[in-house]
């Protein structure tokens, strides 16, 4: 591994944290969209900082960009105040425009600007070694290595001064206002994080990736925890491993890095998406399932409960009564059967004890919706949890 | 003389913004609006994967793949909000953002390829309105013609869906499959734009007609109407502006007309606009100053025998309320008589004011 792979690599990490630290927020604040404006109406506020400096790495051009991210935000929430059009709409409105206006600019002045828009939405990190901060002749690393550490470092000292606040006004905006935080300061200082982070990444690794390591890890991880602190931790790791992961599959593929990150993110969402525990696909199709086969249990008893008559609960008459097919009988009768609910006897089926009390205590959990009573065979059953 | 190929791509564009304004206000409507950004940059594997697979460079092979892929990707977006707890911006950012890395990866991939002449799979990030042609014209306009058909074929079930889907359920409509064909011909547009406007500003052109629209009517098929209208308007304007300077490229600029429009709409439609809603403010407010004029004027008159009797105006001055020209416009109303520096109510203005917080009206 040569230096300036180590160096990219140390860059991309670095990134991936940084953007995984708002997104957490944007994701749980229902925002995760507004990352992809800003990423894009940015165009706009770098080429106008680009015309003032000539210096693509200037403070002022990187102050200029952000105050351009902040005013879409601010625009965005204009529109949707306005209630003319759906919230989402109003985004969708925005970054466009300024999009277009980043793109004329540039192309008007195509002759004189080194700057190119593929390179902002795409980014090419492979170049960042090459960008080396001189300080009295001294080489003090890759440019964009302190830029972005410069604004990891902020945005943890403010995620760690401001956790409370953030997790208050994230989860309880009202109870935030009504303890005398300021829900609408939060939130502003959230969308000027998500801006600085999204400006100082671009030139590294491209408007799209920016949204793909907001937006996605924090995805992966909400799916397996519901701890913000977890959160927090834990779709940074997903970052980092996704940036080392990719770094070095784009190097075998020899294909861009952004992309080839990008992709890794999206396995490993997908891959969280069909087994994660409880609230993957898979668990929650078995969920959903299980809870059919429960209901048609307690149908089934309740039949059973309502007739006295043994003919109508003979076993080989119950297709008569329940319009079952044969194997959805069977599953259902096998989960009364194993819980110990019904007995079987003489080709008869009778509920037991346990099954009768079940049944009844069923039936007013479903009428009356009060949960006491069911604690015992809450845990045995899906279909009385959550 | 407007050359040839000028008429074809304002023609072109002016196909296209009809087709995406008539079908992005179902879009809009259904809150869907950022879906079509999703799937405009989720389209991008697809027409990577054909050139790939089937080394085709044949543009309708290219949009085949783009509609497939624009397709699946939103299928993903739909299991993930409905399996999962997460909400639909972050469905539509994981999907927007993965799906188009894994485009830029198999782009970056096809261009190190040794026998690759790739030439011309960029267009669709940016999209070139100039490369289109009159065969890519033609398949814009017979497309435009079967979504009209759909739309009118199908108009009173995608009205239903769009303003109470439950109720549609009940009775007896497939939701699932009206839900499904509104998406695909969304999914349609969306890639039919591609080429002319690019990934990125695919979503604006889908949007901006139909919101504007909106604004003017609260009628489904005049919105639909106007949007085609706006849309179909925003093409040929912005080709024209775009071909009449240099370094202007179309898409950016049909998009900024289109956005103007919005802007235009938002400010001066007659029912929702901003301004009017000033308008109506001002003058409620307005009307409220005089109101308590009134009052107070009334709360005085009502300890005299003679609610007629003349006051002077100077009473009013600890009231801050009031001016000449609010005085002038009560008496207009015939509320009040004025003569020299003093005011009287008349019987007229005595019961309003009397009625004024038991009668709503």
């Amino acid at each position: 591994m040569t230096n300036a792979q180590l160096e990219i690599q140390i860059i991309l990490s670095l990134v991936a944290v940084a953007c995984a630290l708002p997104g957490v927020f944007l994701v749980l604040r229902k925002m995760a969209l507004i990352s992809d404006a800003i990423s894009h109406s940015i165009l706009p506020g770098i080429v106008i900082g680009f015309f003032i400096t000539q210096d693509l790495a200037s403070p002022l051009l990187i102050l200029m960009a952000t105050l351009t991210g902040v005013l879409t935000v601010v625009l965005v929430e204009y529109i949707q105040k306005t209630g003319l059009v759906k919230e989402d709409t109003a985004i969708g409105l925005v970054f466009p425009a300024l999009f277009s206006l980043g793109v004329i600019l540039i192309a008007r002045n195509a002759g004189d600007v080194h700057l190119d828009v593929d390179a902002v939405l795409l980014g090419e990190v492979a170049f960042a070694p090459f960008d080396r901060w001189m300080y009295n002749g001294i080489d003090m690393g890759p440019r964009s290595l302190w830029m972005i550490g410069t604004i990891l470092s902020v945005s943890m000292i403010m995620l760690i001064l401001f956790y409370k606040e953030l997790k208050i006004a994230t989860f309880d905006a009202g109870l935030a206002a009504s303890l005398g935080f300021t829900p609408i300061g939060i939130h502003y200082g959230l969308m000027t994080v998500s801006s600085v982070t999204t400006v100082g990444a671009f030139d590294a690794i491209g408007a799209i990736l920016v949204v793909a390591f907001m937006i996605v890890p924090a995805a992966c991880v909400y799916l397996l925890t519901t701890n913000l602190k977890k959160m927090l931790v834990g779709s940074s790791l997903v970052g980092i491993f996704a940036s080392i992961t990719g770094y070095w599959l784009a190097h075998a593929l020899d294909t861009s890095i952004a992309g080839t990150i990008a992709t890794v993110l999206g396995l490993l969402f997908f891959m969280v998406y069909l087994f994660a525990p409880n609230k993957g696909y898979i668990s929650q199709w078995y969920k959903t399932k299980q809870q059919k086969t429960e209901v048609a249990m307690l149908v089934f008893m309740l039949h059973l409960a309502n007739h006295e008559d043994e003919r109508e609960r003979n076993i080989n008459h119950l297709q008569e009564h329940i319009n079952w097919s044969k194997q959805r009988a069977k599953k259902v009768l096998r989960l009364a059967y194993q819980n110990n609910m019904i007995e079987v006897k003489d080709e008869v089926i009778n509920l037991t004890e346990k099954g009768l009390a079940f049944t009844e205590k069923a039936i007013s959990y479903i009428s009356d919706n009060k949960n006491s009573e069911l604690e015992g065979i809450k845990q045995n059953f899906f279909l009385f949890r959550g | 003389m407007v050359d040839y190929t000028l008429q074809i791509i304002t023609l072109g564009t002016a196909v296209l913004g009809a087709l995406c304004g008539m079908l992005g206000s179902f879009a809009v409507l259904r809150k869907q609006s950022l879906l079509g950004d999703a799937i405009s940059h989720a389209s991008l594997p697809g027409i990577a994967i054909v050139f790939l697979v089937l080394g085709v460079k044949n543009n309708n092979g290219l949009l085949l793949g783009a509609l497939l892929s624009g397709l699946v990707s939103a299928v993903f977006i739909k299991g993930i909000i409905s399996k999962t707890h997460l909400k639909s911006d972050t469905a539509l950012g994981v999907v927007l953002s993965t799906f188009f890395g894994f485009g830029m990866l198999l782009l970056t991939y096809i261009q190190k390829l040794p026998n690759a002449n790739q030439s011309g799979l960029e267009k669709y990030l940016f999209g070139q309105a100039a490369t289109l042609l009159a065969s890519d014209v033609w398949l814009m306009s017979s497309i435009a013609g079967i979504a009209l058909m759909v739309v009118l074929l199908f108009w009173k079930e995608f009205k239903m869906v769009l303003f109470d889907a439950d109720y549609t359920t009940t009775l007896g409509f497939h939701v699932k499959f009206i839900d499904t064909l509104m998406t695909s011909f969304i999914v349609i547009a969306i890639v039919m734009g591609l080429q002319t406007v690019g990934v990125v500003l695919m979503s604006a052109m889908l949007l901006a007609p139909a919101a504007a629209a909106r604004q003017w009517t609260n009628k489904l098929s005049t919105m639909v109407f106007l949007a085609g209208i706006f849309g179909a308007t925003s093409g040929v304007l912005g080709t024209a502006i775009s071909a009449s300077a240099n370094n202007l490229s179309t898409g950016p600029v049909i998009v900024l007309i289109a956005t103007s429009f919005v802007m235009i709409s938002f400010v001066f439609s007659p029912i929702r606009g901003l301004l009017f809603r000033q308008i109506k403010l001002w003058n409620n407010r307005n009307d409220l100053k005089l109101m308590k004029t009134l009052l107070f004027m009334y709360n005085i008159a009502k300890n005299h025998e003679n609610i007629s009797h003349p006051h002077k105006i100077q009473l009013l001055n600890n009231f801050q309320g009031y001016t000449r020209k609010s005085l002038k416009s009560l008496e207009s109303e015939e509320l009040i008589v004025l003569e020299k520096g003093d005011w009287s109510l008349t019987e007229k203005g005595f019961h309003t004011a009397k009625n004024l917080y038991t009668n709503q009206s």
